[in-house]
């Protein structure tokens, strides 16, 4: 009973970290600028890899001391990733990498009237 | 097979991207992403210990050196006509490498020469004449001493190389590189280009997250270095990688907080000295056995029983020291602090 319900749990995350990685090399490729890249690449480093080695930790044997070792490269990855993604952001900010600014709103550039007239005239 | 493939198309094209690209700041990151590649195959090919030294040497410190030498010079590649003649060098050697390669066994070929001619001996020989439990390691500091002797003397030679090439200049070639610290490894990377900066430059130990982070990894990494070098006999790891492992704790530290502290805590005069002990140490350990009456570095005149063991721990011991020792010395050369500018604190 124990035993099903470790691998359950390790399966599932498993599949959540490999979920998170796949969002997050996803997030990569389609984000639309640097900063928001970072973003994404961090989960892949935090959550995807946290929760892939917690499921292997289940899976390893808590006899052989897999499960500390891997509980320890846990610990490390959550004190290194999130401060090499800051220094990252850091230094491209330093850089004059731009922060970008919001989508301009064009809609409300037009005068009121005019849309709403364009939009009668098609109307009727 | 498919992880290999992968690995493999991979370390290509970052090779291709770091030759083409003009940025060379850029080019120093992706050689650190190379060798983090290449540690990936020996994982893959069973060479841990290879493995080891690549991540440690090859992602680790030899970037910080890159980074170093571009604070120095420039970061930006000067453009250069296409000439031919370097190019049909390369094709050649690089065709004639490839063709060559050809008549060499497939990878893990149980008909392969090497599987016959030594390599069982140092297999069963580990166990019963050495008593050593990783294999590596019996070949390294004991069947091929000597060789690895050689090693460390190669990499005194490279110290002493790069000290007269920068450490130890004066004048005005000193002042024009002391000039390029101020933007090399002790400050941060951000006032590189002055053009281009957003903010005033902000020293690295100003920033409380790298101050904080570091501050609590150092340890743990210093700890880690002395557990490789004292886990050589069982487990992936030795002398290099301990020394190697050991000096990355304190480039960090110098790397966020100042080349200073580190030189207050481990001054250049005693890294140059301890480059020379480490060396000693090993070439030592094989004149005792001589005096001994056995040959050099036959580690089995300190006693039949355990002597290997001795041999083996004095000689990675001074491996460590040395390769420790060089590491820090050139992390000093190239973040442009000589051993007169050491202040100490008021």
């Amino acid at each position: 009973m124990i035993g099903w319900l470790l691998d359950a749990a390790s399966w599932l995350l498993l599949a959540f970290g490999s979920l998170f990685c796949l969002v997050g090399s996803l997030g990569v490729l389609r984000f639309p600028d640097f900063y928001t890249r970072c973003h994404a690449a961090g989960i892949t480093d935090t959550f995807g890899a946290v929760l892939i080695l917690a499921g292997l930790a289940l899976q390893g044997g808590f006899s052989q001391g897999v499960t500390l070792k891997l509980a320890l490269v846990c610990g490390f990855l959550l004190l290194s990733s999130p401060v090499a993604s800051h220094a990252l952001v850091k230094a491209a900010h330093a850089h004059g990498v731009l922060v970008p600014q919001p989508v301009p709103d064009r809609v409300s550039e037009y005068p009121k009237s005019e849309t709403a007239g364009d939009h009668r005239s098609q109307e009727r | 097979m498919w992880v290999e493939l992968l690995l493999l198309v991979l370390v290509v094209l970052v090779a291709v991207v770091i030759a083409r690209l003009g940025d060379l700041f850029a080019a120093a990151m992706l050689t650190g992403i190379f060798s983090l590649l290449c540690a990936g195959l020996y994982t893959i090919m069973d060479a841990v210990d290879v493995a080891f030294t690549e991540a440690a040497v090859g992602a680790g410190i030899t970037t910080v050196l890159f980074l170093g030498a571009l604070g120095m010079t420039s970061t930006a590649e000067r453009q250069q006509r296409f000439r031919w003649r370097p190019l049909l060098v390369v094709v050649l050697t690089g065709g004639a490498l490839m063709w060559g390669t050809s008549d060499m066994p497939a990878f893990g070929d149980p008909a392969a020469p090497i599987h016959h001619h030594v390599e069982p001996e140092y297999l069963e020989g580990a166990a019963s004449d050495i008593h050593v439990a990783n294999v590596v390691t019996a070949v390294l500091a004991s069947y091929r001493g000597y060789d690895t002797l050689g090693e460390v003397t190669v990499v005194f030679t490279a110290a002493v190389g790069v000290m007269l090439l920068l450490g130890r200049a004066a004048g005005g070639a000193a002042r024009h590189w002391r000039r390029g610290a101020d933007r090399s490894l002790g400050v941060s990377e951000g006032a590189a280009e002055p053009g281009e900066l957003r903010d005033a430059p902000m020293l690295m130990r100003e920033k409380p997250v790298l101050r904080v982070s570091v501050r609590l990894l150092i340890p743990f990494i210093l700890l880690f270095a002395l557990y490789v070098q004292a886990h050589g006999d069982f487990g992936p790891g030795g002398g290099f990688q301990a020394g190697v492992i050991f000096a990355a704790g304190l480039i960090l530290f110098g790397l966020i907080f100042d080349p200073q502290a580190v030189a207050r805590v481990f001054p250049p005069a005693v890294a140059e000295t301890l480059i020379a002990v480490g060396v000693l140490l090993y070439g030592g350990t094989g004149v005792a056995t001589l005096l001994l009456g056995g040959k050099f570095l036959d580690y089995d005149e300190f006693g039949l029983a355990s002597g290997q063991h001795y041999g083996i721990l004095a000689v990675e011991l001074g491996v460590g020291i040395a390769v420790a020792a060089t590491m820090v010395r050139l992390y000093f050369a190239f973040s442009a602090l000589h051993p007169e500018d050491v202040v100490e604190p008021q």
